[in-house]
């Protein structure tokens, strides 16, 4: 597995690191360090481990969540959402009979998995993580390798603590330059994917550097590594640095006294190599990134907010994405009338995503006729973000301040727009029907997402704080 | 795991790119915990509001009732990595997938589940493209054991899998099973880190 010149990506370091054995069909088996399984897919997890007679392996390495299905309600309960109510259940019984800590509904710590492994400090540099969420590479932003898995793949981590893969290919994103006022690490992630498409990373993992990079707060690469899943990347991250010791060093469930100094020593080394050699090396320039917009109906249809949508010219795809959206080709995005905004989200659901919004949003009211809402990542990031008297400001303009959950994101919790609303949206995916049937989803960062909660349309939040 | 060595039935044409997991199957059906994964393959497009088949959707019409194998674009089976597009699609008679290129995570989950998901070179996918639409419903057939798919309009299709997927689809071996076989090896590996990086195989809450 050693690469011949010696020198090694920072993937490869810690893949090999993990790397226990190759199996008879050719795949690798790498050590999963914590596993973190939330209710719409353990479940059928459990039933499948039930049915072979297994037993979860390492019930002290797993951790289970309730954040698709719950409801964001005031005082919900299991049956809050009646569509969730079996999964949350079922998700309880399991982590019982198997053993493992369950963030349950009413714990002041349940949030969405992506956000409270980091917050929990169980999420550490150089470690590999496994989710059944596609958006597992978010916790990427802190040094770890964290990849998404299916059901089977998940009674497979369960039973055994590790992933049987093929090794992806290497990818570094160099991100160079420096962000404008109001660019957030959403519009880097959404131009990253216009440039590269939505399966411009199939298969490779990628690796986000550069000076851009390393500017941002640990919040802002896990909105980057977030995104890496939408144009098909196997898992998404950012070599630790100080920021991220730093922002780890305390956090429950972080090793402590002389475990964390030798830990630290080992994590200072988690680094490409300067020569290593990636299997693709981009380079994008950020300088005169604007905020972005998605017009269509997946990630990679964006364009800066101040941009037109395509003349379609005939394409038949893109006719259908237009179409879909309402949208007439070659149209300015600013103005576009919004029905609904919605802020939270594996994606955007942090603190200082609340604070950008915030900032945008104090002193002014939600638009006449604009239904807008916010559900923190976490029960954590919310207790926090109201000690930081945030809730006021959303409430006092008009929003709904709502309770943790991936709520609008998949809307798999009821929280949904209706047919033919436009969605002003701080989540990871505009596809058709994701927020509810017909609805049409703009993807967009958290100020910009303000910015149209309390103008009523799609606007340049650059625009709107020098008015 | 369901083995894989043949299937035959109609080969149906879905020629648009980037067909995602929430379209193949959108996650307002899967919310049970036993959905019916036949009727949640493009559930979306696939019926009208008031519940009946549209007509106009390839799948309804009565040629493609029995079919076996789907031909799709580029980037099948992107977006959320849930198993469930798989079982839908497997729930409707379909075990083979000819694609321009798929989804990483989406053909992995294709392989646990015993579908054969097969991208070919660009002038052999033309020409099965042409065929299929010209079979118009008219069975082909996609053998693993040859490695071909063969039906009307032509010579049989040679199409390449790597050889340790092409053991696991024709054995249905069973994926944990595979990797217990290893069980002293992940064990060793587990003592090792414990010495080397104690804070990887401890996960304790520090605040007692
Ligand atoms: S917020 Fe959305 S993307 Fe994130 S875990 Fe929940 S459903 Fe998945």
């Amino acid at each position: 597995m050693a690469e011949i010149s010696g020198k090694k990506t920072l993937f490869e370091k810690i893949w090999d690191a993990h790397f226990v054995a190759e199996r008879l069909d050719g795949r690798e088996i790498i050590y999963m360090d914590r596993t973190m399984v939330h209710e719409l897919h353990g479940p059928k997890a459990f039933e499948k481990l039930r049915k072979a007679g297994r037993r979860v392996r390492r019930p002290d390495l797993t951790f289970a969540v309730q954040d698709h299905t719950i409801a964001t309600r005031r005082g919900r309960d299991d049956t809050t959402n009646p569509e969730g109510t079996p999964f949350l259940r079922a998700q309880r019984a399991g982590a019982v009979e198997f053993g493992f800590r369950i963030f349950d509904v009413d714990d002041p710590e349940q949030g969405i998995s992506h956000v409270i492994g980091p917050e929990l400090g169980m999420v550490l540099p150089g470690a590999t993580h496994c989710v059944p969420d596609s958006h597992a590479a978010t916790v990427g932003a802190l040094g770890a390798l964290s990849f998404g898995c299916g059901t089977t793949e998940l009674e497979h981590v369960l039973a055994t603590q590790v992933l049987a893969m093929k090794r992806p290919k290497t990818m570094r994103i160099r991100l160079e330059g420096r962000l404008g006022r109001h660019v957030t690490a959403k519009d880097v992630a959404l131009h990253i994917i216009g440039t590269l498409g939505v399966s411009g990373a199939n298969g490779h993992a990628v690796e986000y550097a550069g000076p851009v990079v390393e500017a941002m707060g640990i919040e802002a690469r896990m909105t980057l590594c977030n995104l890496t899943v939408e144009m098909g990347g196997r898992t998404g991250f950012v070599a630790p640095d100080e920021t991220a010791f730093a922002w780890l060093e305390g956090r429950p469930f972080a090793p402590i006294g002389e475990d964390w100094a030798r830990a630290l020593e080992t994590w200072r080394m988690l680094r490409s190599d300067e020569d290593a050699v990636f299997d693709a090396d981009i380079v994008i320039d950020c300088s005169d990134l604007a905020p972005q917009v998605t017009w269509g109906t997946n990630p990679g249809q964006v364009t800066g907010v101040g941009g037109l949508v395509p003349a379609t010219q005939g394409d038949e795809a893109l006719d259908k994405a237009l179409g879909y959206m309402d949208i007439s080709p070659g149209a300015r995005l600013e103005g576009l009338k919004v029905d609904r905004v919605f802020i939270g989200s594996c994606t955007n659901g942090r603190i200082p995503d609340l604070e950008e919004a915030a900032a945008i949003v104090r002193g002014r009211k939600v638009a006449q006729g604009v239904i807008a809402m916010i559900s923190p990542g976490s029960t954590i990031v919310k207790r926090e973000a109201e000690a930081l008297g945030l809730d006021r400001v959303f409430i006092e303009a008009g929003f709904e301040w709502a309770e943790s959950a991936c709520s609008m994101c998949a809307g798999g919790n009821g929280d949904r727009g209706r047919p033919g609303e436009r969605v002003v949206s701080t989540t990871n995916r505009n596809f058709e029907g994701r927020q509810g049937p017909g609805v049409r989803t703009h993807l967009v960062s958290p100020a910009m997402a303000a910015a149209a909660a309390v103008t009523g349309v799609i606007t340049d939040v650059r625009k709107l704080e020098e008015a | 795991m369901r083995a894989f060595t043949a299937t035959t039935g109609a080969a149906v044409p879905l020629l648009e790119d980037d067909i995602n997991t929430d379209a193949i199957s959108p996650i307002q059906l899967a919310r049970s915990l036993k959905p019916d994964y036949r009727r949640m393959l493009f559930m979306r497009t696939r019926w009208q509001a008031d519940g009946t088949p549209d007509p106009a959707h390839v799948l309804n019409q009565p040629h493609f009732a029995d079919p076996a194998i789907l031909v799709t674009g580029e980037n099948f089976g992107c977006g959320s990595s849930r198993e469930a597009a798989v079982w839908a699609l497997q729930a409707n008679g379909f075990s083979c997938l000819v694609a321009k290129s798929f989804n990483d995570q989406f053909r992995e989950n294709c392989l646990q589940n015993g579908v054969l998901a097969i991208t070919l070179p660009e002038a052999l996918y033309a020409e099965l493209v042409a065929r299929v639409v010209a079979a118009n419903g008219a069975p082909f057939t996609a053998d693993l054991r040859t490695q071909t798919i063969s039906g009307p309009g032509g010579e049989p299709i040679a199409f390449a899998v790597p050889e340790a997927e092409r053991l696991v689809l024709l054995e249905g071996l069973d994926d944990i099973g595979l990797t217990v076989r290893h069980m002293a090896q992940i064990e060793a590996w587990e003592a090792r880190m414990a010495e080397s990086a104690p804070w990887l195989q401890s996960a304790v809450d520090r605040r007692g």
